[in-house]
């Protein structure tokens, strides 16, 4: 048999490349730099139709400008783009289906956004690949998804086109490695050019273009969250939380969700963790944004190390001034990296804790509604069971030990499993259930046509559910019945709390699979606000000795 | 926004009852609701009236007060809740909450 290979050219994206860049030529001033009043004519002319095409939109930082200049670029010259982003967030993003600019989506999360997605599917305007997972959606750059063209968000350029992209890193170095190393090009909109930069985190060689954009790029406080709104009920859950599962099975590593009830945890540590002795014990390693509510469990000596996905507006200067616990550059700035942190979620944390919009008798967890084609963002990644994990830790340890279905699954392999825990009100506000027989996510899959039903965090990951009725140690059921017992027990007075068998709640509760508030010995008149390390932002301010700096919106002293 | 009235009736075990005459806790901010307790001699039962914005949600009000009279053992109490839109377990600790303030001695 006579092998023979095929004859072909092996350079074309190199040739095409430099083809594209010899047009673009006219347009560079000095360096890699190209003016703003230029950026629409680089892009007709770099960007070729069908090209994925990736736009940094972080949940954080924005290429707004570079994406607002894509969506101004002639149709005619430019057209059937597949997007390839994680995070969809501002208007034109979507604005670039709406004119027939870009054709197809993968992406992750889509915030603001959701309810466009839908209704573009709805009419043809948007093909959709997938919803993946941050961590997922950064594989395919490397696979079958690597950006022909990518624009991306910087501090700072130098003339040469070396960047400094600082506090909120985020995703850059993941987008930037996957383009260059595939001869894709690499367009930097930047807030300043500067002679000398403070570090460099993006080398010039990979950058193809900078471009000095009007104003400063998009950022979003998205995980400031006002301890003045934190209500009664979430000092409860944060209380049996600590109590029930942090100090129960000794949690050290985490990552914490975005909602309040998380950062009702964060305040309580200095308080009630610390009436609980549970310091130097808990809480010790997070995987986290510069959450300004952990300033206090930082200041009263909780926390040995945060990693974090990107930066937090009006953290600067206090993360600067907490480089043995924070990951801080050389020049002094915090270096964040969603790549990175993601793969610490996924692989090296003990627990992923946040909350959810609905939960059903599986104990599925979803955010779709049906008409918002929402995503996921980075959560699946952090509220799973990582199969891949071979280190061992006391917290991860226990909860395999205690796995009802261990004999039945793992044989006699001593094995452990992360704590995957929901913290849920049984009705939110405008006394939405929380808990619901069936997940919205079946008719979003219905509506716009996925083959597989949205599910943020899948039932038999799903470790523990906190609610104002108790908590529900699901990995210790023995069966699917069990565990459906488990969840209405504790579902109160929703749709599938009203199924709960009191009898067989009761038998659940001898088991310790349900603890309520008074099977922790804990006074649910004594959960109040009062509880909390600080009531409101000024407080953390003065907690963070005036280096926590917090945006406008935030401030009301 | 039409408010409604519901008027309920439970019996308790009646083993504590509060120690001051009556006793106010709680504002009907949104979300959030304010409770009126009044000692009465009611056979060891317990009388609550509701006025809430929010409609079916009779079954619930009546199980979670329901709850909060056998949790508590509370009895001879007359309530009066004034809501505005607090979720069950809001007003499950505001009943509690309430009840630990009529039931404290007075200022020590």
């Amino acid at each position: 048999m006579e092998y023979k290979g095929i004859t072909r050219e092996w350079d074309t994206l190199k040739k095409d490349t430099l083809a594209r860049k010899k047009d673009a030529e006219q347009f560079v001033r000095e360096g890699k730099i190209v003016d703003a009043k230029d950026a629409v004519a680089l892009l007709e002319t770099v960007i070729k139709p069908f090209d994925k095409v990736n736009i940094e939109g972080n949940n954080q930082k924005q290429a707004d400008f570079l994406a607002k200049c894509l969506c101004q670029v002639d149709a005619k010259k430019v057209h059937d783009l597949h997007m390839v982003q994680s995070v969809l967030t501002l208007p034109e993003h979507l604005d670039v289906f709406e004119k027939g600019i870009a054709k197809k989506l993968d992406m992750s999360f889509s915030g603001p956004q959701a309810g466009r997605i839908a209704e573009f599917l709805k009419e043809g305007k948007l093909e959709l690949g997938a919803i993946h997972t941050y961590l997922e959606l950064y594989g395919r750059y490397f696979v079958d998804l690597t950006p022909r063209v990518a624009l991306i968000a910087a501090t700072m350029a130098d003339k040469e086109g070396n960047l400094f992209t600082g506090f909120s890193t985020e995703d850059s170095p993941a987008i930037i490695e996957a383009t260059k190393f595939r001869q894709g090009i690499v367009i930097a909109q930047v807030n300043e050019v500067v002679d000398k930069l403070p570090r460099i985190d993006i080398p010039a060689d990979w950058v193809d273009y900078v471009i000095q954009s009007p104003k400063p790029f998009y950022i979003e406080p998205l995980f400031t969250r006002d301890p003045a709104m934190i209500t009664d009920s979430q000092v409860l859950r944060g209380m049996m939380a600590i109590k029930g599962i942090y100090g129960e099975y000794q949690v050290e590593s985490m990552n914490h969700g975005i909602g309040f009830d998380t950062a009702a945890i964060e305040l309580l540590l200095p308080t009630y963790g610390e009436q609980l002795g549970l310091r130097g014990k808990i809480c010790k390693n997070f995987i986290l944004n510069p959450h300004p509510s952990l300033i206090p469990a930082i200041e009263c000596g909780w926390v040995e190390s945060v990693h974090c996905f990107g930066g937090e507006l009006g953290m600067e200067d206090y993360v600067a001034a907490r480089s043995d616990i924070f990951f801080v550059g050389p020049d002094g700035s915090m270096r964040s990296n969603r790549a990175f942190s993601q793969v610490a979620g996924h692989y090296a944390v003990d627990m992923f804790i946040g909350g959810t919009l609905q939960i059903d008798p599986y104990g599925n967890s979803s955010t779709a509604t049906a008409t918002r084609v929402a995503g996921f963002g980075g959560a699946p990644n952090m509220g799973c069971d990582p199969k891949g994990r071979r280190h061992s830790s006391g917290a991860w340890l226990k909860v395999g030990e205690e796995y009802g279905m261990g004999s039945e699954m793992w044989g006699p392999v001593h094995r452990g499993k992360r704590l995957v825990v929901q913290l849920q009100e049984t009705f939110r506000e405008k006394l939405a259930p929380g808990f619901v027989e069936r997940l919205d996510a079946f008719d979003l899959a219905k509506n716009a046509n996925l083959p597989i039903e949205p599910v943020m965090i899948y039932g038999d990951d799903l470790t523990h559910i906190v609610t104002e009725e108790g908590i529900a140690y699901l990995h210790k059921c023995r069966n699917m019945e069990e565990r459906t017992a488990a969840i209405r027990g504790v579902a109160g007075f929703t749709e599938v709390g009203l199924k709960a068998d009191p009898d067989q709640t009761r038998k659940l509760r001898e088991l310790g699979i349900i603890k309520t508030a008074a099977d922790l010995d804990i006074d649910v008149s004594k959960a109040t606000r009062n509880m909390l390390a600080a009531k409101n932002v000024h407080d953390l301010v003065v907690w963070s000795k005036g280096l926590y700096n917090p945006p406008a919106k935030f401030r009301n002293w | 926004m039409a408010l409604q009235t519901l008027e309920f009736e439970f019996k308790s075990a009646n083993t504590q009852s509060i120690s001051k005459e009556w006793s106010h806790h709680g504002v009907t901010g949104s979300g959030d609701m304010e409770c009126l307790m009044e000692k009465k001699d009611l056979g060891g039962g317990v009388k609550a009236k509701v006025v809430t914005p929010v409609k079916g949600f009779d079954k619930v009000w009546e199980k979670m007060i329901g709850k909060f009279v056998a949790d508590t053992g509370v009895g001879n109490v007359s309530i009066e809740i004034n809501d505005d839109n607090a979720t069950p377990i809001v007003v499950y600790m505001r009943l509690r909450q309430a009840l630990a303030e009529a039931t404290a001695k007075e200022a020590e």
